[in-house]
């Protein structure tokens, strides 16, 4: 995929000729450009790339795209991305999703695409709330929730997608606030390098149905406190002055302060995504303080596409049947005059 | 031993029905192949059909354990397995007592007598041992020891514990009627060397039965002089025995080689359509990509996915999978991409009944999705034609720019036959409408003014970047729209496609007589049934029917009311409630269809379709 001589390409090279119809303010903007912008980095020519949604706000990206795309059926945007990426192991393929097409309606392609770990990037707007059907509850709203569908509060306890993805298998699993594109972009980036189901989670505002349902850890003013952004091989520390840091207690995660009880930062955990055994991460993915951002995960796992292709090759070399006519005429067969 | 002696005259027969029946471990889907397959090659035509239960492993001796073979060998041509059976072949109580209807009055069952126990009695149900309580006496039962006499063939053998003895005892039944009509063992013989390379034991211990069994039967004096079925002439070439579930995947590898394309299969495990699955995943040398989905939905959208990223792309499924598939299968329509659906039907609704054969899934395939979606529908008549079709669903589908549905079903999905070998040399041309390079004011709907059938432009070709998705789209740029009138367009055009696929397809054949009293019309997989009972009739003296069977359903051949116009009465026969009727009806209103049905999970009979013409005629 990363041709020599790729062409060099800017986001304006990436946006389609179609007008976009979000709402004003809606984070799926941000998600927008960040994508448009992260492309040009990959080295990844343009007619090499492939967006397939599914339904929902989220799912009329690939519109916006001047790449190849498919605006499929509710939920099943897995199964099509599946099959394009064995089609052609040579494209960049992106899923685009909502909370509602991945984990409600998709919720069995969603699992099934994360334990194949076939070369894919997922990207999930979960914004909580079904946005395009005007406000009911999805499998992300909270217990309580007030929505069209529960308007005396939601008695479903929800999913935590990170939590679901890490239970299904995923090698890769990233979480960002919907308003921070310049981490949006490099994740994406990071993302495609990847080789793997990479499932990125943007929590993502919507203006209209749920505004606000995330302001408490991506809000300006807070965000360097609730939220801890996680980078490979660095100590777990967060805070608007980098003062407080992460270390492991028993078997829970526990916030320090530097300098407090004779703890230095060299007491503090050091992230290591790539690590096989998925349970720190998940104690990362459960952590409600701070949230935990950045790649979460990133473990390096032979792709479905690989082991196919070895099968393949293996199996073309040793066979006997080159054409079809081989196959035909082979075994017992009998001639009649 | 006792064999009464109503002896049949030894005779040349034209054609023979042979049914092996016996407990799911006793082997009769081995023992009946090996019969056809050796009467293939002997240079018979046969038909044959596998029956057996759903359980995986039933009790032993269960009513609803029976498995069941059934082979039709002729001299002539043979296009079924068969109704009523002239030779049974039972294996225990059980067997007996759910076969025995099937047998012609007058005609032999070779019996297992050692199995005729209590035990054995008491699980079929039987309150009195029918070996002596007179209920057989229309029948030449012949009782043989076999179980004792297959131990007593295989003392010898070293290596060998009880249960394996117990079950070679189906070669003894094998051997003694290959004695019964005539055919070598070599076969079968050769067969066991291949199969237990590294056994020798089990070799020595099949073949020793096999021929115990042959010499059994012909030491035997109150067995009659052996019948003969001389071969069959058919057409020189070079054939072999084809099921036509692998002949449906042969047919796609074919479509696969001939266009140049890669299969793509993506496929959920159902019966009776699994085998496409099963056979298609050996076949990685020829780059087949073979994708076992989560479900039914996953099956047909990665199929999909494959197909918009340029492979020939095909999902198998049977009527309840073709229900998930509805929703995708309408975007594959709309989308306008190239892919094959199979549906092997099976007895419905619901779950219904997953072993046996019904049509029932016609209007299904025709109309089970949300919204005006018309796709190309055709449907296969025999196991052989499975290949035809499946190549020929292939063909439309890429040259049309449209989902195929081929109805197959498990009537000639299990069933098998000889097939003349076809070299993808003689199969026809596979054009596709692949775009490879950038055209000025490319559209994705631009289309071909003759077919009305889009261009293909596959990621990885530079310059034709496009979406396509779900909703209605402009007819010129393919960008989404809105509006009403542009709706209207687009769907009498996806109407109008379909439509003109009728100037690519074969016009309509009547065989037997060409105008006259009463056409028999039939499609897909009951092509044997109808043929054997009209050609019956026929030679019976009934020189005024013809008959006329559809392979193409959805569009229908062009010459279609003009064949319905040159008979006075038209019969429609099919295995469900009328459903080709009512299409039928729907577009041809001037005439007045009369109809068979048959809703049982089974295929026709071909007295009770001679007997339902006659009153006819």
């Amino acid at each position: 995929m990363e041709a020599t001589a790729v062409k060099k390409y800017t986001y304006k090279d990436f946006v389609s000729d179609q007008e976009v119809r979000w709402c004003p303010g809606c984070d799926d903007y941000v998600i927008l450009n960040s994508m448009q912008k992260a492309l040009p980095e990959m080295g990844v020519e343009k007619e090499n790339v492939v967006f397939v949604s599914g339904i929902g706000c989220s799912s009329r990206f690939p519109y916006y795209m001047n790449t190849y795309g498919v605006h499929s059926i509710h939920g099943r945007a897995p199964g099509i991305a599946s099959g394009v990426k064995l089609a052609n192991p040579n494209l960049s393929v992106w899923i685009i999703t909502g909370d509602g097409d991945a984990m409600a309606i998709g919720g069995n392609h969603f699992i099934h695409v994360l334990r194949r770990n076939i070369d894919l990037n997922i990207v999930l707007f979960n914004n909580e709330i079904y946005g395009l059907t005007k406000g009911q509850f999805s499998p992300t709203s909270l217990v309580g929730q007030k929505t069209k569908s529960s308007p005396y509060g939601n008695t479903q306890p929800p999913f935590s997608p990170g939590e679901l993805a890490l239970g299904a298998n995923a090698r890769f699993y990233a979480r960002i606030g919907g308003n921070n594109p310049k981490a949006m972009t490099q994740i994406f980036i990071e993302a495609h390098r990847f080789k793997g189901t990479s499932l990125i989670e943007v929590l993502q505002n919507c203006v209209i149905f749920n505004d606000g349902c995330f302001t408490d850890v991506t809000d300006k003013e807070v965000k360097d406190d609730r939220q801890i952004y996680l980078e490979h091989g660095k100590p777990m520390i967060f805070g608007k002055n980098s003062e407080k840091g992460l270390v492991l207690k028993g078997l829970k995660l526990e916030v320090v302060i530097i300098g407090e009880n004779g703890i230095t930062e060299k007491d503090l955990l050091v992230h290591d995504a790539k690590e096989k055994d998925p349970t720190l991460h998940q104690m990362l993915v459960r952590l409600e303080y701070p949230i935990a951002t950045g790649i979460i995960r990133a473990f390096d796992d032979v792709t479905l596409e690989e082991r196919e292709d070895e099968l393949t090759k293996k199996i073309k070399a040793n066979s006997k049947y080159k054409k079809t006519d081989d196959l035909f005429f082979s075994g017992e067969t009998y001639e009649v005059k | 031993m006792s064999i009464e002696s109503k002896t049949l005259q030894p005779e040349e027969l034209q054609a023979v029905v042979i049914r092996f029946v016996g407990d799911s471990g006793d082997g009769m889907q081995l023992t009946g192949t090996q019969f056809s397959d050796t009467s293939a090659m002997f240079g018979n035509d046969i038909a044959t059909f596998p029956n057996y239960p759903s359980e995986i492993r039933a009790p032993q001796g269960s009513l609803y354990g029976v498995s069941g073979f059934q082979v039709h060998i002729g001299s002539v041509e043979v296009s079924t397995p068969g109704d009523s059976v002239d030779l049974l072949v039972a294996m225990n109580p059980a067997a007996l007592k759910t076969n025995l209807y099937a047998l012609k009055p007058g005609h032999t069952i070779i019996v297992d007598k050692d199995s005729f126990n209590k035990k054995n009695l008491e699980k079929a149900f039987y309150t009195t041992n029918p070996l002596e309580d007179g209920s057989l006496e229309g029948y030449r039962v012949i009782e043989v020891d076999m179980s004792t006499l297959t131990k007593e063939a295989l003392k010898d053998v070293a290596g060998l514990d009880n249960k394996a003895i117990t079950r070679s005892k189906n070669m003894f039944a094998l051997g003694m009627v290959y004695w019964m009509y005539n055919r070598s063992t070599d076969h079968t013989v050769d067969f066991f060397n291949k199969k237990f390379k590294n056994k020798p034991e089990l070799v020595e211990a099949n073949t020793k039965v096999l021929n115990a069994g042959f010499y059994f039967a012909e030491t035997l004096e109150l067995i009659p002089n052996s019948f003969t079925v001389s071969p069959a002439k058919m057409k020189p070439g070079t054939y072999r025995i084809i099921m036509g579930n692998t002949a449906t995947a042969w047919g796609l590898l074919a479509a696969s080689e001939k266009s140049g394309l890669e299969l793509f299969l993506g496929s959920y495990p159902i019966t009776p359509a699994t085998d496409i699955l099963h056979e298609l995943v050996k076949h990685k040398h020829f780059g087949v990509k073979a994708f076992q989905a989560e479900d039914e939905i996953a099956g047909i959208t990665s199929a999909i996915g494959a197909a918009f990223a340029g492979d020939l792309a095909i999902t198998t499924t049977s009527g309840p999978g073709l229900a998930l598939k509805g929703e995708a299968l309408g975007l594959a329509m709309m989308i306008e991409l190239p892919l094959v659906v199979i549906n092997v039907q099976r007895g419905g609704p619901s779950t219904g009944l997953p072993t046996k054969t019904e049509q029932s899934d016609l209007l299904q395939a025709m109309y089970g999705r949300n919204g005006e979606s018309p796709v190309i529908v055709i449907a296969a008549g025999t196991p052989a034609d499975c290949f035809n079709f499946a190549y020929e669903a292939a063909r439309l589908a890429l040259e049309h720019m449209t989902p195929v549905v081929l109805l197959t079903d498990g009537y000639i999905a299990n069933g098998s036959a000889p097939w003349k070998i076809k070299s993808v040399a003689e199969m026809p041309e596979i054009k596709n409408r692949k775009v490879t390079k950038a055209v000025e004011n490319w559209h994705p709907y631009n289309r071909d003014p003759k077919t009305l059938a889009r261009d293909w432009a596959v990621p990885g070709t530079p310059g034709l970047e496009h979406r396509v998705g779900g909703l209605e789209k402009d007819s010129v740029t393919g960008d989404v729209n809105y509006v009403p009138e542009n709706h209207q367009v687009m769907t009498n055009t996806r109407a109008e496609k379909i439509k003109r696929v009728q100037d690519n397809i074969p016009d309509l054949k009547v065989e037997y007589a060409q105008e006259g009293d009463l056409l028999v019309v039939g499609w897909g997989g009951t092509y044997g049934t109808l043929h054997s009972a009209v050609k019956e009739i026929t030679e019976e003296g009934y020189k005024n029917i013809g008959f006329a069977h559809f392979n193409y359903i959805n569009p229908m051949p062009k010459n279609t009311e003009e064949v319905f116009k040159k008979f006075k009465k038209i019969i429609v026969c099919e295995l469900n409630s009328g459903q080709f009727a009512f299409i039928l009806r729907a577009n041809f209103g001037k005439f007045d269809f009369q109809q068979i049905n048959k809703v049982q999970g089974l295929p026709f009979s071909n007295d009770e379709l001679i007997q339902k013409f006659k009153q006819l005629l």
